[in-house]
């Protein structure tokens, strides 16, 4: 976990993103990295560099081949919680980001995808 | 597997937090400083956390705890030199700690304990919410 | 596209630098267009001597079709660096643009002296070097226009941050009056350097005053709720002052909480506020 943060760090200290931004999206990929590693019983997480018209951009994708979410609303739900933690994970990092992206079916894992655009 | 070290200042402890904290070694503070509390009879915690460069919700909820804790164990929590892009990012992920109280830096938050471990010597119930 | 092995512009080009140079020089200080005010004699002189040797070289590699061609990469390194320095020294994208394009007519001179009585071959090489220079031309005016939408949007930011001046008040003490509409970017540019601010001056105390301010939406009266917890967070007291009636009517309306603001009336209230907080007292002296 601490490796990816370094490494979101880095990427996003590269690409110039300001100290806020940085900042939120490290942050970020604390929460989802934690979520990976806690409720999907460990996965894979991708970094990416975005360029779109000038915009540039990081995405950091997550994925677990855990038990999945039941109720993806729910569980974006502030303060909602099935771990010991605050419930923030998951609606939190999406305060954080510019886009967030679920992709989850019971029983066969979890991919969060999020953007953060400069 | 390292620890955090703590410093005991008179009637103070002080922790001062400088590595990239994982989740680990943020719960095992959390139970050294209740020891160290109970055990030094301690009636204040500076947990100074300049150099931290992140703080998610995992940390922001050990914070909380160690605050309540020492609060429980008759000793006052002040959290000190949150960077201020931390702290929008907290603000923005849903934390404000509101058990929390905190200062600017390590000497504002002696400050704030020495004024609140007087006032309760004096016999008031000067609970002030925020250091100045 | 004319082939390379076909194409005798490597070799004009090659053989006559000198002449094309003198003529590109003469044609461009001539023209309708020279900007001696803006470009010294001896300037013109070097970018167009540099040009043409870069010219050179990548004619001579051969890709004389694609100008995006990594042949090209010189060219367009120069081009893009003088197209730069032309967005700021005011020069319009037609001068830029001229640079490039005038250096058709020494070219055209140049290959029908050499080409003779060929029509064919005159007719084919000019239209590879039209293709070229055009090509580049364009590639100019569109560096020119980014580089000129990274001025704009510098100068966007600086405005933003001249617009949002953070005063030290007194020691310990930040006020920052905010005039003017905010919308989202600006409050948070407020926020942050605000929170800087207080870091850098260890004030404990700060004022947002938004006298100046006609309207708050529920966006931006967030934002300020966001920068009182932050400050809080950091160990500082935020008072919020200049609540206009119609601006506290809204608040209240949106549902908006300002929880752990200190709110007073005016900037006065709010300044004896945040001096009392701080241990001062204000009296009238004898006169």
């Amino acid at each position: 976990m601490v490796s990816v943060r370094q490494a979101v760090r880095a990427w996003a200290v590269e690409m110039k993103f300001s100290l806020v931004d940085q900042t939120k999206l490290v942050t970020a990929a604390s929460e989802l990295a934690r979520n990976t590693l806690i409720h999907g019983g460990g996965g894979s997480a991708r970094l990416e560099a975005l360029e779109d018209g000038g915009r540039q951009g990081i995405r950091l994708i997550f994925e677990d081949q855990g038990p999945g979410i039941e109720d993806v609303k729910l569980a974006l739900t502030d303060g909602y919680t099935t771990g010991h933690g605050l419930g923030l994970g998951l609606s939190g990092s999406r305060r954080l980001v510019n886009e967030f992206e679920i992709t989850t079916s019971p029983g066969e894992g979890t991919r969060v995808a999020v953007t953060k655009w400069k | 597997m390292d620890r955090i070290p703590i410093l005991k200042m008179g009637p103070f402890l002080l922790v001062t937090i400088q590595v990239d904290m994982h989740d680990r070694l943020a719960l095992s503070l959390q139970d050294d400083l209740a020891e160290r509390i109970a055990s030094t009879e301690a009636r204040g915690v500076l947990i100074d956390i300049s150099s931290l460069e992140i703080v998610d919700s995992f940390i922001g909820r050990v914070l909380a705890n160690i605050a309540a804790v020492s609060r429980v164990l008759d000793a006052q929590t002040v959290v000190v030199g949150m960077q201020p892009a931390v702290a929008i990012t907290l603000v923005e992920l849903g934390l404000s700690l509101p058990g929390v109280r905190t200062a600017l830096n390590v000497e504002r938050g002696m400050e704030l304990l020495r004024a609140a471990l007087e006032s309760e010597t004096l016999g008031s119930d000067g609970d002030a919410s925020t250091a100045f | 596209m004319a082939s390379p092995d076909s194409s005798i512009l490597p070799a004009v080009v090659r053989d006559h630098q000198r002449e094309i140079l003198q003529q590109w020089i003469a044609e461009q200080s001539s023209g309708s267009n020279a900007r001696s005010d803006l470009l010294s004699d001896a300037e013109l002189r070097q970018q167009s001597s540099e040009f043409l040797q870069l010219f050179r070289e990548a004619v001579q590699a051969g890709n004389l079709g694609n100008v995006m061609g990594t042949e090209w990469q010189g060219v367009r390194e120069l081009l893009a660096t003088v197209s730069k320095a032309n967005a700021i020294r005011g020069f319009t994208p037609i001068d830029t643009a001229t640079f490039v394009l005038s250096l058709k007519r020494p070219l055209f001179q140049q290959l029908t002296t050499d080409a003779g009585s060929d029509a064919d071959l005159l007719a084919r090489e000019t239209w590879t070097v039209t293709t070229v220079l055009d090509s580049l031309a364009l590639f100019t005016t569109e560096v020119f226009q980014r580089s000129r939408e990274e001025v704009i949007s510098r100068q966007q930011q600086e405005l933003m941050e001249l617009s949002t001046p953070v005063v030290k008040l007194w020691d310990g003490i930040l006020a920052v009056p905010l005039i003017g509409t905010l919308d989202s970017a600006r409050t948070q540019v407020v926020m942050e350097s605000l929170l800087q601010r207080i870091v850098d001056t260890e004030a404990g105390i700060a004022i947002i005053d938004i006298a100046g301010v006609p309207t708050v939406d529920t966006l931006v009266a967030q934002h300020l709720i966001k920068t009182v917890a932050a400050a809080r967070l950091m160990g500082a007291e935020c008072i919020i002052s200049g609540i206009r009636p119609q601006i506290a009517q809204t608040i209240v309306h949106l549902g908006v909480e300002l929880v752990g603001a200190v709110t007073k009336a005016t900037l006065a209230d709010a300044i004896l506020y945040a001096l009392r907080q701080s241990g001062w007292s204000v009296s009238r002296g004898r006169s």
